[in-house]
């Protein structure tokens, strides 16, 4: 009875699964699925090399530092960092004072109360607190962005398949307009007015203009040239830092436990061999 | 345990005796996985998985419990504590990466296992009561993996759980109304995530309550083993410990070092990066897709496309959507009834032609099939692929086997398990 009823289950699930692929091929003969601009003109991320790749990378902190210059002067006009407070960037090589002179100094003040009148107020950042967003809420943001919402960046490099080389090319990748093929196959792909062609972007059309537009956009305080190469580059593994701040103890500790199983295997190993050596099995 | 040559225990100490005569705790533990348990000789490493699943659960547990510490169980909050673990928790970013991968490793263990089960026909008498409680814990896995998956409320945990529940909705009639009494809401929200969180908290506890069932009944005929022919007497087994814990203490180092490999040097490899997005119910992400471990039974929900009905008349008598979450569920639940669909006496997949080639040309394509499709968009040539290896996974287990077990002709089996190993033929009375 239980195989009678299998049998017939089997046949019923079985059955409509091959009706189902019929009716797909049929489908997909009738009406083949069209191709789009997005399928056809999306590029994946360029190659890039970071110093904090493989199993053995660092960050570099010179570059982190000029990450943050290009944050602190380019994203941070519309991007937030929420999740990032200034005493974190003690991690970049900043000792105290520094720390405390990049908070006072940030350009947005956070939000506070006046002490004396209980009046909404700002205030100069101090090292506890999170980095401070440019705008008030979500509707100051896409009031001020042609009603795009700048994300925030504080995960992005993680929030993205290929995270960091994403973030590079995007940043480099704008292109003056769309090329003429994609218009000729695509009358219809036009880029809408006020967003931008980038074809490492989903849609390949971005609401965000190119950030970085010409070379020595930043002045960088050690005296590296600020290509725009350079400056995504740059950005982009300080965004890294940004979403993954422990990478590096994660990497050592993932060495010591390694060694540390390793040992532990071969001895176990071993024992497992010298227990079993009467034992045919 | 009931082998007659098993060891009895007898107290080492003063302390031990004291105990074990008011409570034989150490009794138990010495015939559950000491000297008192005979074991089969030949088990090969498939045999490690248990234990491995068993270790995978107190990882989950101890991570997750002090997860818990730390996490914060709303839609405003929940995603910040993650990230508030990850940064500022001594050391969260371990025990907050160990419980992610934790998971996907708990899943391939028993995957493993399971499929260990499926070939060597453990589920066969007089196991059979084992197999059911291990779909059961299965079954326990996989919603509690789920509901973890919600809790830090990114954009997949979000969607899925919107996805997810959704299945309930197909059900005719009552099926809206009992997603809105199983999510407390239209949509998941606060109530939906407290629950999740409170399930999610209690689920690993009846798992290891099911698993205390599971070992005990698997020491009523006690392990099966890669000939499956039954014990004929001592020269086939050797104790538990110290053999198989040395076995078991090997098999521990080489699952920790690759679960080492991944958590800490790829940590993100097996999650999805939407998840580092916090959940926006007002942004559907392009691809909702579920973790891995749910692929293949995510492939067969989507690979159901028409609706059933009388041909001609348009009536529909079960919609597609209805049909791919009953096949979805249905191909879990058909474990239940394996026993019963594969009526070879032969146990173990070695000694049946037939059998093993469906296994490995049929049954494991199909679910690597399944699990590939499962995370790709719906475009023609994935939803063909997955309805083909779909159609092959149901027709295997509910119409094959039960056909193959009474057509085939088995291979020659050892007269018992010595004889495999050694190859000298079986001395019974005069040995």
């Amino acid at each position: 009875m239980v195989r009678l009823i299998a049998f017939l289950v089997g046949v019923f699930f079985s059955g409509m699964l091959l009706i189902g692929l019929v009716d797909t091929v049929v489908g997909a003969i009738k009406e083949p699925a069209l191709p789009t601009a997005e399928h056809e003109f999306h590029k994946t991320p360029k190659a890039v090399s970071f110093a904090h790749d493989g199993p053995l990378g660092k960050f570099d902190t010179a570059q982190l530092q000029r990450g943050l210059k290009i944050y602190a002067e380019v994203c941070s006009a519309c991007h937030s960092l929420k999740l990032v407070s200034f005493r974190d960037f003690a991690a970049l090589g900043y000792d105290e004072d520094q720390v405390k002179a990049i908070a006072k100094g940030w350009k947005t003040e956070v939000p506070s109360l006046n002490p004396e009148t209980g009046e909404p107020a700002t205030r100069p950042a101090i090292p506890a607190d999170k980095i401070p967003s440019p705008f008030a809420n979500e509707v100051a943001a896409r009031a001020a962005n042609n009603n795009a919402l700048p994300p925030d960046l504080s995960l992005i490099t993680k929030a993205r398949a290929n995270g960091p080389a994403y973030v590079y090319s995007l940043l480099i990748g704008y292109e003056n307009g769309q090329p003429a093929e994609l218009l000729k196959k695509f009358p219809d792909a036009k880029t809408p007015d006020g967003l931008h062609y980038n074809p490492y972007f989903a849609n390949l059309n971005i609401a965000m203009a190119a950030p970085l537009t010409a070379d020595d956009q930043v002045t960088y305080d050690d005296g590296t040239k600020a290509t725009k190469q350079q400056m995504a580059k740059d950005v982009a593994a300080f965004l890294t830092w940004t979403a993954e701040p422990k990478l590096e103890n994660r990497k050592s500790a993932g060495w010591a436990a390694l060694g540390f199983l390793i040992i532990f295997t071969v001895l176990a190993w071993m024992s497992y061999k010298s227990i079993w050596a009467d034992k045919k099995h | 345990m009931s082998f007659p040559w098993a060891n009895e225990y007898k107290p080492q100490s003063a302390v031990t005796k004291w105990v074990d005569e008011r409570l034989p705790l150490p009794r138990l533990v010495y015939n559950a996985i000491g000297a008192g348990y005979p074991v089969p000789r030949n088990l090969n490493y498939f045999w490690n998985f248990g234990v491995l699943a068993g270790v995978a659960l107190v990882i989950q547990i101890v991570t997750g419990i002090v997860l818990a510490m730390h996490y914060y169980a709303s839609v405003e909050g929940a995603f910040n504590s993650v990230e508030h673990i990850m940064r500022d928790v001594n050391a969260g970013w371990f025990v907050r990466y160990a419980h992610m991968n934790g998971a996907s490793f708990f899943f391939i263990v028993v995957y493993i296992h399971i499929f260990r089960g499926l070939f060597y026909g453990s589920y066969k008498a007089p196991r059979e009561m084992i197999w059911l409680l291990g779909v059961v814990i299965f079954l326990l896995m996989m919603a509690t993996a789920f509901m973890g998956y919600v809790l830090p409320w990114g954009q997949m945990s979000f969607w899925g759980a919107q996805v997810i529940t959704g299945f309930f909705s197909a059900i005719p009639l009552v099926g809206e109304p009992l997603r809105q009494l199983l999510l407390g809401g239209f949509a998941p929200d606060q109530a939906a995530l407290n629950r999740f969180f409170s399930l999610h908290y209690l689920l690993p506890f009846v798992i290891a309550g099911v698993i205390i069932l599971h070992i005990w009944a698997l020491h009523i005929p006690g392990s099966s083993n890669p000939t499956g022919v039954s014990i004929k007497g001592e020269q086939d087994t050797v104790p538990f410990h110290p053999y198989y814990t040395a076995k078991d203490g090997f098999g521990l180092g080489v699952f920790l070092i690759a679960f080492v490999a991944i958590t800490f040097f790829t940590p993100n490899l097996l999650g999805h990066p939407d998840n580092y997005i916090p959940a926006n119910p007002l942004s559907t992400p392009a691809h909702i897709v579920p973790e891995w471990y749910f692929l293949p039974f995510y492939a067969i929900l989507k690979a159901f496309t028409v609706n059933f009905g009388i041909p001609f008349t348009g009536i529909v008598l079960i919609e597609a959507k209805l049909m791919g979450v009953l096949a979805m569920f249905g191909s879990i639940l058909l474990l239940f009834f394996l026993p019963w669909l594969d009526t070879s006496p032969v146990r173990s997949g070695h000694y049946r032609p037939l059998f093993r080639k469906f296994f490995w040309y049929g049954l494991i394509p199909s679910l690597v099939v399944l699990t590939y499709c499962g995370a790709q968009p719906p475009y023609t040539q994935w939803v063909v692929l997955s309805q083909v290896a779909a159609a092959y996974y149901f027709a295997h287990f509910l119409i094959i086997l039960p056909i193959v077990s009474r057509i085939e002709r088995p291979l020659p089996l050892p007269n018992s398990i010595t004889e495999a190993v050694t190859g000298k033929p079986l001395q019974t009375a005069t040995a």
